[in-house]
């Protein structure tokens, strides 16, 4: 067993962390402040690579794998948290169309998500359905060589600036469940499409987030990702990189937030002597490098699987998706109280790094649906004995 | 045109520098390491002038550990087209010194022959200040140094230089040496797909031995010490009470 990064993923990092600290650094206090979604350095992203990570070489993609994907996105959210994961769910959506478009669906948008010319949301939450995901309501009928889709979607991030929407929506009967859904991929301009009003949220704020309503949208059949009655499935094997993915945005702020305790417990004295003298502030400060430590390799392990193909990666990217998110917020937490009243001010990115860390415990599947899902794969056959 | 860049790895410039608690040297263990900043304006200059077609192939060069290679890999992404990494872990766990990097780089300019060898002005490690000068003394080549503009007319180069008081510009006829100042461009960030391009373009070893350069160190490290902390200013309460205490306490003036 060797835990060391090769060389390749050692550039990577380092490009990574070369363009974060170039385009985001400077500006996710700005960004965070006037709730402002920097599309330009999105496209510059796209430029860079970053919109298509784990796309297939042969669709226009790096070729990179769940665990690369997973030390990126570490070291972009260093930078801004909030971009950072909106880059993760534009990843998500077009591997998707990517995975499961028709080579015409590909072909048609494709390279332009790629460069970022064009930005994706995904979309599964309706206003009636969030955990409980399988339970969605947005209808889509088939009328001869289209679908005509109905309903609302909740919570999509980008919407409203995005240009391209990756709906599940049911092509089943109303009780149809998992099995009767579908996933489409509808032009964010559609006649019929409206958005809600930006959601003013506590964190994420460099990107927007918005009701989207869908009256009677046709889309072509040939939009479809996949087959009919697959959606649920898809929006699934989606999810299972996505939430390595917001996971890794979990780690990184817990880097930078250590990164910023260290320095401040060097530099701040009181009573006389350096905060960092004080036992129990190192105490603090141990704890909370054993848990990023222990959250990063469970995040890395966990795409490893997903890599090779693990029959159990669904159930370990659920663990490390609840640890990591978990550790993230309480590591970026205990930063700002060490910080004290410089953690609570604006002045130091203490406070950002809560309010963006604080959602990741509640979107991609909730930590109590990872837990349901971990908890499912538990009581079924093997899993407990595969774990050694 | 063929241009040879000198890269240097060295400490991140994002990294807090600790000293060795025997005062023996800088920290390296696990700390972060990347292409010295100067030498990435080198990169990036070369690169520059290949994409305005007065290039026609541009060599990166490292003096260090195999570990260097990191920072060639860099420089092929950024849009070099071959490497050239002089590995020096057999001869010596030292740093190497300035002449010993100006002789190896003497023997490659022989070897290559490029018009026009590109380095920083320094490297942001000892920041020594004089690879460029010595590898232009050696070679016998003009040397125009702290550039910040290049510009290439026929067999002529045209080098503002960043001097006290102003800028100066030299013309000198290639090949020459230029060795770049901050103001020369800012260099662009690696793209990932050009990071998986560079895997497949070629990077050749050769050691000291090779060139027939010897680098064992002729300078001794006495001591390296952090620089002192700052102290708290006063006030003063009167013109003659700052002349007094700028003459007999910080004796800036006499």
């Amino acid at each position: 067993m060797d835990f060391s990064l090769s060389d390749d993923q050692k550039a990577l990092q380092q490009a990574a962390a070369d363009f974060t600290r170039a385009e985001f650094a400077e500006n996710a206090a700005r960004w965070d402040a006037e709730s402002y979604f920097p599309v330009d350095v999105i496209k510059r992203a796209g430029e860079a690579g970053f919109l298509s990570i784990y796309i297939p070489e042969e669709h226009g993609g790096l070729g990179l794998s769940r665990l690369d994907a997973a030390l990126i996105f570490e070291q972009l959210s260093q930078g801004c948290i909030s971009t950072t994961a909106y880059l993760t769910i534009h990843n998500m959506a077009s591997w998707m169309i990517a995975m499961w478009g028709s080579e015409a669906l590909r072909e048609q948008w494709l390279p332009r998500l790629i460069s970022g010319e064009l930005l994706a949301s995904y979309c599964l939450t309706e206003p009636g359905s969030g955990s409980d995901a399988a339970s969605l309501r947005t209808k889509a009928v088939r009328q001869g060589d289209e679908y005509v889709l109905s309903g609302s979607k909740m919570f999509i991030s980008g919407a409203g600036e995005t240009d391209v929407l990756v709906v599940m929506a049911r092509t089943g009967g109303p009780d149809s469940g998992a099995g009767g859904i579908s996933t489409f991929l509808v032009p964010a301009d559609s006649a019929g499409i409206e958005y809600g009003k930006n959601e003013d949220k506590m964190g994420w704020k460099s990107q927007p987030t918005r009701l989207v309503s869908f009256d009677e949208v046709s889309v072509p059949a040939a939009n479809r990702l996949g087959e009919e009655g697959e959606g649920f499935k898809l929006a699934m094997k989606g999810l299972d990189g996505g939430r390595l993915n917001i996971a890794s945005c979990s780690l990184g702020a817990a880097q930078q937030a250590l990164t910023l305790s260290r320095d401040y417990l060097m530099g701040r004295k009181q009573f006389g002597r350096e905060l960092a003298s004080f036992q129990a502030l190192q105490f603090k400060l141990a704890d909370m490098a054993t848990e990023l430590t222990a959250a990063r390799w469970m995040v890395r392990q966990a795409a490893w699987r997903l890599d090779q193909g693990d029959p159990e990666a669904t159930a370990h990217c659920a663990m490390a998706k609840r640890f990591a998110t978990d550790v993230g917020f309480q590591v970026c937490n205990e930063a700002l109280q060490l910080h004290g009243g410089y953690g609570y001010i604006k002045e130091y990115p203490l406070e950002r790094l809560v309010r963006d860390t604080r959602v990741h415990q509640i979107l991609e599947g909730t930590n109590e649906i990872m837990r349901v899902i971990v908890a499912r794969r538990l009581l079924a056959d093997g899993m407990i004995e595969s774990l050694q | 045109m063929k241009i040879l860049v000198a890269v240097k790895r060295v400490i991140d410039y994002n990294v807090k520098i600790r000293v060795k608690p025997d005062n023996s040297d800088v920290d390296l263990t696990n700390v972060k390491m990347a292409m010295n900043p100067f030498c990435e304006i080198a990169v990036e200059e070369a690169v520059r002038l290949k994409e305005r077609g007065v290039a026609s192939e541009v060599v990166a060069v490292t003096v260090g550990p195999k570990a260097a290679q990191e920072q060639l890999r860099t420089a092929l992404a950024l849009g070099a087209d071959r490497a050239i990494h002089i590995n020096t872990s057999a001869e010596t766990d030292e740093k190497v010194e300035s002449l010993a990097v100006a002789k190896l780089l003497q023997k490659v300019v022989e070897e290559e022959q490029p018009q026009l060898v590109i380095l920083g002005k320094q490297a942001i490690d000892t920041d020594n200040n004089q690879t460029g000068q010595m590898l232009a003394a050696l070679t016998g080549l003009p040397q125009g140094t702290f550039a910040s503009e290049v510009k290439v007319e026929g067999d002529k180069l045209q080098v503002t230089r960043e001097i006290d008081g102003g800028l100066q510009t030299v013309a000198l006829s290639l090949p020459a040496i230029v060795t770049t100042d901050l103001r020369l461009n800012e260099p662009r960030y690696a793209k990932l797909p050009d990071i998986m391009k560079a895997k497949k373009k070629p990077l050749a070893t050769q050691t000291p031995a090779e060139l027939g350069v010897e680098v064992a160190s002729k300078v001794t490290l006495l001591k390296v010490e952090s620089p002192a902390e700052r102290q708290g200013g006063i006030k003063v309460g009167s013109v003659d009470e700052l002349v007094e205490k700028l003459k007999n306490e910080a004796k800036v003036i006499s």
